[in-house]
């Protein structure tokens, strides 16, 4: 690299660690009129990041848990679906309730309720069975997992709260599904990637 | 069996009806009543109800003329105005003739009187005064309370008539609302539509085989269900306390009042249980469905029987049982490995059928009555979507709930002509349930 341009490097990377508290202005693009294309011009090479003391990384590892603790709980209280008229846990299922078994495993204070629910199609007193069986299904697969029982209950709603009305496959399908709620404890073990 | 014109019949049906009178649980079966005569099945006696005099005479004349049409056993002879033939009066014949000419086998005659009204009933080929009696009517005019006395005139002259008692004087419990629902009750005219109770979320009305309550399932906010009985008098519900943690669902009044049989589950499957409807008991376990769903249970009416809906073969069918669960014998069933299926049986109150709902294989069902004693079965509906049906107190007609007009509404059906009306108008109507005679 010539000198001309390390001299440009390095006031670029001293001006950006000088403001780096400060808000990224956006940038205004220039278009020049009359001038040739300017000659490429060599690559800079990236600036190293900048130290980060104990204070930083504490903060750091504190955003990065707390960005692991809400996809803990979006994965804990994702939705699983379920075939028309039935209970079984699918194979998509299945591994949306190992993670959830995970999360639980790791974290011995938490509770949640299982509510099932039905799409409109069928008896509206049947509806109420079948939500129950749907979260009882999901309910065992966690406890075959070795999750205690007492931590987790289950209710039905049958086609009571469907999230949709529309008499269309894609609405029923959106139906039949167990949701998941957290009722008591914290989320405070989790896997982090920040280290 | 010995077959007369109706002119006959009713001649014998008049004067055995006084003895029919006090039957409550089963309608009268003619066959029982008109000795070596038949009711045939499609004869609809012509009866004129004469003009009556009063401020509330339009609405008498209105209200009988309704209900016996709405019961589908007798043919209202439309009185022309202006051309209306005379009344019989105490020093004047009627012009039975005439009468007879415009199609009518019977004359009801109705005169209001301090407590209410008086009414006589002219058999027109004998050309005379068949019966009278004086009838009191409570409350003001064209109140709740006087409608329901004015209905309650109707089913008698209905039973003098035609050897059977009307079903005018009832009401249908229902839901009003898709979500969140709350208990409704309506006069079987489509009168009045109050609210029973004021839970939201309600399921499922049954009544108390005297009328006096309805028991019914609630879902919460967090789930179904806790079942409460609400009791007309005080106008208040409280929660069935036997039931357990978990879904609790379907009650149902056994015959003899005292018990209430409902659906209760956990983690493995929902089955029938029982227990003490007004004393604290422990509740009794009915069905062993093993995981399966059971639910919506109905009572023979003698109680020794249970009609119900169960998942056991891998999708809901209609099982019966004995009232303590045993003996269990599935009672539809259509083809191998269909795999549409049938639900929300309800027992008819002469006994002889239980109504139920078939999927079809267009995913909507429709209404099916199934004979007990050689099980053949008869499809009611075929428009829309028809659920959730209950016998009225005749065992010939059936409220239900469809879609044929749109959104669920409720409806009535003579299963016998397959006539159809529409008793409500406001749409989310559903879990219809007809109550017992409510006043004689």
């Amino acid at each position: 690299m010539h000198r001309a341009a390390r001299i440009v490097t390095l006031s670029l990377v001293a001006l950006a660690t000088l403001g780096g508290c400060k808000k990224k202005k956006p940038e205004v693009a220039v278009t020049p009129v009359n001038n040739p294309p300017p000659a490429a011009a060599p690559t800079p090479t990236p600036a190293p990041a900048p130290e980060c003391d104990a204070a930083c990384v504490a903060a750091r590892d504190s955003e990065a848990k707390r960005a692991a603790i809400a996809a803990a709980r979006a994965t804990l209280t994702a939705t699983i679906y379920f075939d028309y008229d039935q209970s079984e846990i699918t194979e998509e299922s299945r591994a949306k309730l190992d993670a959830k078994a995970s999360i639980l495993a790791q974290n011995t204070g938490v509770r949640i309720r299982i509510a099932g629910h039905t799409d409109s199609r069928g008896s509206d007193e049947y509806n109420l069975a079948l939500g129950q069986r749907r979260a009882a299904a999901a309910k065992r697969y966690l406890t075959d997992r070795g999750i205690d029982g007492s931590r987790v209950e289950i209710v039905s709603f049958g086609e009571e709260r469907g999230t949709c009305t529309e008499e269309s496959d894609s609405c029923w399908s959106r139906n039949r599904r167990d949701e998941f709620e957290i009722t008591g404890g914290d989320i405070t073990a989790v896997q982090t990637s920040s280290r | 069996m010995i077959r007369l014109p109706y002119a006959a019949w009713f001649a014998a049906a008049i004067t055995i009806a006084p003895l029919t009178r006090g039957v409550a649980q089963n309608p009268p079966q003619p066959e029982a009543v008109v000795l070596g005569l038949r009711y045939d099945p499609g004869t609809k006696p012509g009866v004129l109800v004469l003009r009556v005099a009063g401020v509330s005479g339009d609405s008498i004349r209105a209200i009988l003329q309704r209900d016996f049409d709405y019961g589908d056993r007798i043919t209202v002879i439309a009185a022309e105005e202006g051309g209306f033939p005379d009344a019989p009066t105490a020093g004047r014949n009627g012009n039975y003739p005439l009468y007879a000419k415009l199609g009518a086998h019977a004359l009801v005659q109705v005169t209001p009187t301090a407590a209410g009204i008086h009414v006589a009933v002219h058999d027109v080929a004998q050309a005379k005064v068949a019966r009278v009696k004086d009838f009191g009517l409570d409350g003001s005019p064209n109140s709740r309370e006087w409608r329901m006395s004015v209905h309650a005139v109707s089913d008698e002259l209905e039973a003098w008539i035609t050897g059977v008692r009307g079903i005018a004087a009832t009401r249908v419990a229902y839901v009003q609302g898709l979500r969140g629902g709350k208990v409704f009750v309506v006069d079987s005219d489509g009168a009045f539509p109050t609210p029973a109770g004021d839970d939201a979320g309600a399921m499922s009305p049954s009544w108390h085989p005297k009328g006096t309550h309805l028991a019914y399932a609630v879902v919460g906010s967090h789930g179904c269900c806790q079942i409460f009985i609400y009791d007309f008098a005080s106008g208040s519900a409280r929660p069935l306390t036997a039931v357990g943690s978990g879904l609790n669902s379907t009650p149902v009044f056994a015959p003899d009042g005292a018990v209430i049989v409902y659906t209760h589950g956990e983690e493995s499957g929902t089955d029938l249980f029982a227990t003490t409807a007004f004393e604290r008991g422990p509740a009794r376990r009915i069905t062993v469905g093993r995981g399966t769903d059971n639910t919506s249970p109905t009572f023979s009416p003698d109680g020794r029987r249970l009609a119900f809906t169960s998942g056991r073969l891998g999708h809901p069918e209609v099982y019966i049982s004995d009232a303590d669960g045993t003996n269990p014998q599935l009672l539809t069933a259509d083809k191998l490995g269909d795999q549409n299926y049938r639900a929300n049986p309800d027992w008819s109150p002469d006994g002889r059928f239980i109504a139920y709902q078939a999927q079809q294989t267009d995913g909507r069902f429709q209404l099916n009555t199934i004979s007990l004693q050689d099980r053949s079965v008869k499809q009611h509906t075929s428009e829309g979507s028809n659920e959730d049906a209950s016998w009225a107190p005749d065992g010939r007609h059936l409220i239900f709930s469809s879609t044929r007009t749109g959104p669920k509404q409720l409806f009535v059906i003579d299963t016998e002509s397959g006539r159809w009306r529409q008793l409500t108008r406001t749409g989310g109507m559903r879990l219809p349930a007809w109550s017992p005679p409510l006043k004689r």
